[in-house]
């Protein structure tokens, strides 16, 4: 019979290895994913499929590359992310300075969420039915907004997490010193800008990685964007394009490309977090 | 054009409701000028609650509702016409626990002058100025652009009151503001708002008796909400009036 003591250091060690064993299936997951993409795509990775637009048949095995995809893709995601940021920043401090605990302000959370969980296909046809109705074209610039679109509740339900972090004592001694509202906003701005940063990153990731949203917005082309009113190709449309064709070399360069996505979206966190740190300098905790 | 009498602050009929609760009645006082005024009670019994009415920072809190009136020199703070901006530049906080801006230790100190017009030319003087009247400039003057944070609890509170004096307030509310420090930065602090008195009114919120009694000048005894006796401290503390305030002093209540 096991006493009390031997029992609860078993629960422990129990409880332990489930933890451990769920961190080892997540980080799993993205082991195999890269070794997956690496190892299917890095055959076909050139260098001139990094500096060469597609030229004609390169989705049927021929020559060309994806550079306009990956500038597409950086142009696409930039873009919402930076409507998306001024869309809802003014939301999230309005949420904060203004309505705060308020049901208004919880209504306005649930409604964020509910968009949240918005499948991108329905951002994406529903892009589409506006474009059709003001007779806009696929373009960079339709993709962009509804990426945007897609972008926002992540955008403002991250950053509204971020700033209901903030002390109250910081809100109150900020006041204290005879601030008006907006002077406040630039104190807490600082505060919240890591938390801030991480929101924007999180945002254009999926931005960035989004298929469906652009699929009738954007629509595909073989040319380098040149304009906001023209079609864009982008990333994970190629991915796509390049998977659904019957030929196995093709299919290769969709692995190719994913790695490509994969490597950008690791600099560009990598290059974050790196930022945070000089920006998390006088962060109070 | 406000006439300086011995009263500084002068409370009037004050009613404050937090949610549905009646959480101070009918409160009349009067602060008087460049005195340490100690608000004393038990836990919970409103004392933070009319701390914070004084430079309407209770009305962040959308559940607060106040009545009544508080006169700065005359003019109640709670009238439509006065910024509240305003009101808060001169009735200054040293909250309970040190929260410094997110900022190098010389931006603490910058910050509210700035917003206030004070021109970067001699905000050197201004910085310095401060955190020596807070005895914390042989600390940090060869630090001044680290942050704020690496500072430690009690020096951290020190830094709070250069900041809140660097606005130049008049009056400096303290809510139980040496609760959170080591006994030897609470004495700092204590030693610190003794000397400033000369040129503020200070009103602060103890639930330590032993420091009312070492600082205050006059002491307001609150209980459930109510002024229960007010009066100088030796009169308070010494020659209590109400069966209340001698229960509360010999530790029966609170």
């Amino acid at each position: 019979m096991m006493n009390r003591r031997q029992r609860r250091h078993l629960e422990e060690r129990f409880f332990k290895g489930v933890m451990r064993l769920s961190l080892f299936l997540a980080l799993g997951v993205l082991g195999l994913i890269i070794v997956t993409v690496t190892q299917k795509g890095i055959g076909s990775l050139s260098w001139s499929m990094l500096t060469k637009s597609s030229e004609g048949g390169f989705y049927l095995g021929k020559e060309g590359g994806i550079l306009n995809a990956i500038v597409g893709s950086l142009y696409l995601a930039a873009g919402a992310t930076a409507l998306a940021l001024v869309l809802g920043l003014p939301v999230v401090f309005y949420l904060h300075a203004y309505i705060g605990k308020s049901s208004l302000a919880n209504a306005v959370r649930l409604a964020f969420d509910v968009l949240w969980g918005i499948p991108s296909i329905v951002y994406g046809a529903f892009g589409f039915i506006l474009m059709l109705m003001i007779g806009m074209r696929a373009s960079l610039l339709g993709g962009i907004i509804t990426l945007a679109l897609v972008e926002l509740p992540i955008l403002v339900r991250t950053m509204d997490e971020v700033m209901r972090m903030i002390p109250h004592e910081l809100t109150e001694s900020t006041y204290a010193l005879g601030t008006t509202r907006l002077e406040l906003a630039g104190i807490l701005l600082r505060q919240t800008l890591p938390g801030l940063v991480t929101a924007v990153l999180l945002a254009f990731g999926r931005g960035i990685g989004d298929a469906a949203a652009v699929l009738f917005t954007a629509g595909y082309t073989d040319n380098m964007p040149d304009s906001l009113m023209r079609p864009v190709a982008s990333l994970p449309l190629a991915i796509f394009f390049q998977l659904s064709t019957p030929f196995p070399e093709v299919q290769a360069r969709a692995y190719a490309s994913a790695l490509v996505l994969t490597i950008l979206i690791l600099v560009i966190s990598l290059l974050a977090r790196l930022s945070l740190r000089a920006l998390g300098r006088h962060v109070i905790r | 054009m406000t006439i300086r009498t011995a009263t500084h602050l002068s409370i009037r009929n004050l009613d404050v409701w937090y949610g549905g609760q009646h959480a101070l009645k009918d409160i009349n006082a009067d602060i008087p000028r460049h005195q340490i005024t100690t608000i004393v009670g038990p836990s919970g019994c409103g004392k933070t609650t009319l701390l914070k009415s004084l430079n309407r920072l209770s009305e962040l809190n959308t559940q607060v509702n106040v009545s009544g009136q508080v006169l700065l020199d005359g003019i109640d703070i709670y009238d439509p016409a006065v910024d509240v901006t305003e009101v808060r530049t001169r009735i200054g906080l040293l909250a309970q626990k040190p929260c410094p801006l997110p900022m190098s230790i010389y931006d603490n100190i910058a910050y509210g002058p700035r917003i206030h017009g004070q021109k970067n030319g001699k905000m050197d003087d201004v910085v310095r100025t401060h955190l020596q009247d807070v005895e914390l400039w042989d600390e940090v003057k060869h630090r001044l652009k680290a942050p704020a944070t690496g500072l430690s609890v009690g020096q951290q509170q020190r830094l709070c009151l250069a900041r809140a004096l660097a606005v130049r307030p008049e009056v400096l509310l303290c809510d139980e503001s040496t609760s959170a420090l080591d006994p030897i930065s609470a004495r700092a602090v204590e030693r610190l708002l003794d000397r400033l008195k000369e040129n503020y009114t200070v009103v602060m919120v103890t639930h330590d008796l032993a420091q009312a009694r070492r600082l205050a000048d006059y002491v307001l005894f609150i209980w459930l909400g109510e002024v229960v006796e007010q009066g100088p401290a030796r009169h308070v503390f010494n020659q209590p009036r109400e069966p209340r305030t001698r229960a509360y002093l010999a530790g029966e209540i609170g």
